[in-house]
């Protein structure tokens, strides 16, 4: 896979690029923008370099330059169940379906959230945890949902590395060049990933940009996976042949008579 | 090593499956039993979701029980006749086990019947085996002969209709209840991941008086069969069977069943059916566990589909 690599950078960087009203420009590239999941996955990391460009017209900073990068995976409708005892035995009771929480999202900045703009900004901008919307039903009646399986949600995907807030992620190299790193645990689900990188200062957020990444599997794990999904009768058929030819060859290798 | 399961959708130790295929595998080979009833649970317990391993043990059942039911079909230790009678009951229960595995599962069930069932079931053969087997060794120790259990000359199902004679087996019996056996291994055996060995083997010996020359090699084909069909049946309705957990399992499960084999000629048949039944006691004390004492993590997540 020999590809004029810094073509492929300039035309990102370029596309990256965003000017704003402010001044600054953000620009920022990703070490890769595809993942590919084969029988050998077992996570993957990448590295986000953004730049803020400034003009002689730029006022200067008192407070600094602020770093959010925000990455979210395809949105899917997840249903989280609390186990209740009944009759004595402990069984899924309650459940509350999020559809649309993302089955990815990361929270990278350079310091805590709350330290880089006050909470309603974030809210706006719909950065962190307790901003990201998760369910477009209770989105569209205005509701939040229920706290426990909001609670459980998060707990649950962060135990597994598929949900991450990191205020140290982000470090700064120069006062305007900065550094990302992007971890990719092995159960992330493949399709499509925003990276959202948002510039504040001083509290107010003053540039953004955005690229993608994608995940797709590849080799056996991509045939599998589809063999199970569009043939599924054959694929059945295949393993149950499988097993058979397993099974007749252990007959014939270990036969004693 | 760390493999990428594709349906399971989880990176598991290659080596971990290939030793539980191999121990699960030997003690199969040992007591001369599918295996399902082990393999299962212990899938569940390293995180594979319960219908996944359910759906790919099958798989794995039908690789062993088919090289199993070579080595018995070289012998001439299977009657095909009464194989083929329990094999239109088989398929009949396996159809309906996979459409009320597909039905619990879409009523978010199936986890919870899955656990049931295992605990019932196991600690009620369990029990029985240990019973059983205790009570012929105490007895052999007193040195009375050992008294095989046999049932009255006629039970009630022996003025059933449609009775067929059964050259292999020299029995001659009616093929309701032959069916009905069939049709309840056939059942059990597609929503518990489980080929139904150790409750097919005594259900012919006690209820139908089949010989152990051939109870065995005809208890296999069903086995075979109705796993076969349950492997293609859970691949076309719920998409779960996962062909490289399915490989890795069978590779050690066919190799480990050789080795166990050996080793369970070595052994009396009592003391073999009291290590069966106290294995068996085990994995349902530990479904019951599951049951009983209050998890620590009460919350539990999936994924049902692409959102919005």
């Amino acid at each position: 896979m020999k590809r004029p690599l810094t073509a492929l950078m300039a035309a990102a960087l370029v596309a990256c690029s965003a000017q704003s009203a402010f001044g600054e420009r953000l620009i920022s590239s990703l070490s890769t923008h595809q993942v590919l999941v084969g029988s050998n996955f077992t996570g993957t990391e990448l590295v986000l370099f953004g730049s803020i460009e400034r003009d002689a017209a730029t006022a200067t900073r008192r407070g600094g330059y602020d770093i959010v990068v925000s990455v979210i995976g395809p949105r899917e409708t997840m249903v989280v169940r609390r186990k209740d005892r009944v009759v004595g035995i402990w069984t899924n009771a309650q459940s509350y379906t999020f559809d649309g929480a993302p089955s990815y999202l990361a929270v990278l900045s350079n310091k805590p959230l709350d330290a880089i703009a006050p909470a309603a900004t974030l809210r706006r901008l719909e950065i962190g945890f307790g901003s990201v919307a998760l369910s477009q039903a209770a989105s569209a009646l205005g509701l939040q949902p229920p706290g426990e399986f909001r609670e459980a949600l998060f707990r649950l995907r962060k135990e597994r590395g598929l949900y991450r807030e990191d205020p140290a992620a982000v470090t700064f190299l120069t006062p305007t060049l900065f550094r990302a790193s992007i971890v990719i645990p092995p159960e992330s689900e493949i399709g499509n990933y925003e990276v959202d990188v948002k510039l504040f200062a001083d509290g107010v957020s003053i540039a953004r940009t955005s690229s993608a990444l994608e995940i797709v599997k590849v080799g056996l794990e991509q045939f599998i996976v589809s063999a199970a999904r569009d043939h599924s009768f054959l694929y059945g058929l295949a393993t149950t042949m499988m097993g058979l030819m397993t099974g007749w060859l252990a007959s014939i290798v270990f036969r004693r008579d | 090593m760390q493999i990428y399961l594709p349906i399971a959708d989880i990176p598991v130790n290659v080596l971990v499956v290939l030793v539980m295929g191999l121990t699960v595998g030997f003690i199969s080979g040992m007591f001369g039993v599918g295996g399902g009833f082990l393999m299962t649970p212990l899938l569940i317990f390293i995180g594979v979701p319960p219908a996944v391993a359910v759906a790919s043990v099958t798989s794995h059942i039908a690789a062993s029980s088919f090289s199993g039911a070579i080595s018995y079909w070289r012998r001439r230790a299977l009657d095909i006749l009464l194989a083929a009678v329990l094999l239109a009951g088989g398929l009949v229960g396996t159809v309906a086990g996979v459409w009320l595995f597909t039905k619990l599962r879409s009523l978010d069930l199936l986890d919870l019947i899955i656990g049931l069932s295992y605990v019932s079931l196991l600690s009620i053969v369990g029990g029985l085996m240990v019973f059983e087997s205790v009570r012929a060794i105490v007895r052999s120790r007193q040195g009375q002969p050992a008294v095989p259990r046999r049932p009255g000359s006629h039970s009630w199902f022996h003025g059933l209709p449609l009775k067929m004679r059964f050259k292999v087996s020299r029995i001659y019996v009616s093929t309701i209840p032959v069916a009905l056996i069939g049709f309840v291994i056939g059942f059990i055996g597609a929503i518990m991941g489980i080929g139904g060995g150790f409750l097919l083997v005594p259900m012919l010996i006690y209820f139908l008086r089949v010989p152990t020359s051939t109870v065995i090699g005809t208890s296999t084909v069903l086995t075979l069969v109705t796993m076969a069909a349950a492997t293609i049946l859970h691949a076309t309705t719920n998409h779960l069977v996962d062909a490289l957990l399915a490989l890795i399992l069978m590779i050690g499960g066919v190799t480990g069943a050789q080795f166990g084999a050996r080793a369970g000629q070595r052994m009396s048949a009592e003391r073999l059916r009291l290590l069966l039944g106290i294995l068996v006691l085990t994995v349902g004390f530990r479904f019951a566990l599951d049951l009983l004492v209050e998890p620590r993590e009460l919350f539990s997540l999936r994924i049902v589909g692409a959102g919005g």
